[in-house]
């Protein structure tokens, strides 16, 4: 059963992202998440795990025997149906990994399932060896997309949540055409420079304007405006 | 196409999309408004191919991006009934599997209960050297709970009003505890697996070995019989689910390592689903059966040896029928 969902350019990216290709013949973009997020993500489930069961363990010890026994068999989904339950029935996402904005997927960005996901959670047993998490994090920071042990037998990925965006402004300017044929790499650096100005310093702006001074014929000071105006003619009439 | 008339053609989409995958993600979503969603996320798609072929600009192209991966998340999702495929997967899918694995099964087996018996023996034969394997508190505690004058049996059994349920707490927590640990270190190229399924035998077999010596045998067996079927056997399945896992890492044949394990782990788990129920079946025979002393322990013995033939038959049988059920 050859199964490749692993990215596909084998040329060092610049960052992260990992590519997946979807039926739909479209590239979906994961952005793997990090050891520090995780991390702080599994710091705040301890807690809550802490917590729920502290306060549990308080009311059903009033029980007697049966309450024992009932805080017993909680204390055993707690310890390791907690993450599963709450990955499975809560889009990928425990409490911790909700609050650090972060999303457990299939690594070809489908939604965890109860296999995966008890995968991934039972071999957590083996991440943490031999003391606090020592396997699971040589693993994540050596692996390009940052899976533990249990991530790569379970082909799970910890991945940001998407945030939604803002839609950016593009600066005032009398619309230009433009002054010779641009490739579509070029088209969306002019955009791309236009979209992103409110984000970026008058010095900055000013730096990576005068590098198009010379091709626009226009002085560094004016290349600013220039690209603006070009923008805007490519984006349109608004 | 300029990108602002694109935008302005397709935004109300856009918006009543991302809407709609609220609702989804929220699990609040109208049957009605559902059935368009499959032709709306096609569109969607489209239009992303479309904006990144035109070089529009990045911000439509990962507002879009987004839209779809969230979209993707809601369409793929397997939301196939739980309760179904469980029924499926006891009736014929696990013994199924089991046979199917049955190099592992049988090396897991032959581990764990070969160890057993060779511990059981010699324990039996040179009393001593139960000492070395278990600490003298220990081995007086256990005699004290398979004790021939004590009233209730087993674990706990010192408690007169050992509540079953408390009972039946522990043996869930405990039992499904070591079957999870045995499978989750044979990541550790079988190793770990390995170390659980011989340390699990070998002290066993050494209790055994050590009560039987000592003339407990009647309270002891009749306890153990009975739930010794689904328990013992479901640790040597989670035994054979972590050899399979270190199997793959050891020799993955054509696959990358990485692959390998991957598809290991995804019939590993499965196993280890099986395993969960036959633990569950057996903290409950433990607790409500196995504890009783009303049954004479000739009557035990005939419920212990069906339900090992029940076990057995079923690993061997179940599942085989053209018309199983899937």
């Amino acid at each position: 059963m050859p199964v490749n969902t692993a990215p596909r350019a084998p040329a060092p990216a610049l960052d992260t992202r990992y590519h997946v290709e979807t039926p739909e013949g479209i590239d979906l973009i994961l952005r793997p998440a990090g050891l520090i997020p995780r991390a702080l993500a599994f710091i705040i489930d301890l807690v809550v795990r802490g917590v729920l069961l502290t306060a549990l363990y308080s009311l059903l010890s009033l029980q007697g025997d049966f309450g024992t026994g009932l805080a017993t068999i909680l204390l055993f989904l707690v310890t390791w149906w907690y993450m599963v339950l709450f990955e499975v029935l809560n889009q990928g996402r425990s409490p911790g990994k909700q609050l650090m904005k972060l999303r457990v997927v299939h690594d070809d960005g489908t939604p965890v399932g109860w296999a995966a996901s008890l995968t991934r959670n039972l071999l957590r047993f083996v991440d943490m060896l031999p003391f606090a998490y020592t396997l699971g994090i040589i693993s994540c920071l050596t692996h390009p997309a940052f899976k533990r042990l249990g991530d790569i037998a379970a082909g799970t990925l910890v991945v940001y949540a998407e945030i939604p965006l803002a839609a950016p402004e593009i600066p005032e300017a009398e619309i230009l055409l433009t002054p010779f044929a641009l490739n579509l790499a070029e088209q969306r650096a002019l955009l791309g420079y236009a979209e992103r100005s409110a984000q970026l310093t008058a010095e900055r702006r000013l730096e990576l304007a005068a590098i198009l001074s010379e091709p626009l014929k226009v002085s560094s000071e004016d290349a600013e405006k220039q690209i603006h105006g070009i923008a805007r003619g490519l984006m349109g009439p608004t | 196409m300029k990108q602002s008339q694109f935008e302005n053609q397709h935004q109300q989409d856009w918006q009543a999309f991302s809407k709609e995958l609220g609702r989804l993600e929220r699990g609040k979503a109208d049957h009605k408004a559902s059935q368009q969603f499959a032709a709306n996320y096609r569109r969607l798609c489209q239009q992303l191919s479309l904006a990144e072929a035109r070089g529009y600009s990045n911000y439509l192209v990962a507002h879009l991006q987004q839209l779809v991966m969230r979209g993707h998340q809601q369409f793929y999702r397997h939301r196939s009934p739980i309760g179904a495929q469980l029924i499926g997967f006891l009736l014929s899918g696990f013994p199924r599997l089991v046979r199917a694995q049955w190099r592992f099964v049988a090396a897991a087996s032959a581990i764990f209960f070969g160890s057993l018996l060779l511990m059981a023996l010699l324990v039996y034969n040179v009393p001593e050297l139960v000492y070395s394997l278990m600490e003298p508190d220990q081995v007086a505690s256990m005699e004290k709970m398979y004790d021939p004058e004590a009233h209730r049996l087993g674990r706990f059994a010192e408690r007169d009003s050992g509540d079953d349920w408390m009972m039946f707490g522990f043996y869930i927590m405990n039992n499904i505890g070591i079957a999870f640990q045995t499978f989750a270190s044979g990541l550790l190229l079988g190793l770990g697996s390995l170390f659980y399924l011989l340390f699990n035998g070998l002290m066993i077999g050494a209790v055994a070995g050590h009560l039987l010596q000592i003339g407990y045998s009647e309270t002891f067996l009749s306890f153990v019989v009975g739930h010794g079927a689904f328990e013992l056997t479901a640790i040597a399945l989670a035994g054979a689910a972590g050899l399979k896992l270190g199997w793959a890492l050891l020799a993955p044949g054509r696959l990358p390592r990485a692959e390998a394990l991957k598809i290991a782990g995804k019939d590993s788990v499965r196993l280890i689903g099986g395993v969960i129920v036959f633990l569950l079946l057996a903290a409950f025979i433990e607790a409500y059966w196995s504890s009783m002393t009303f049954a004479s322990p000739h009557i035990k013995y005939a419920v212990g040896a069906l339900l090992w033939l029940l076990v057995l038959a079923y690993l061997l049988f179940a599942g085989r029928g053209s018309h199983a059920p899937e």
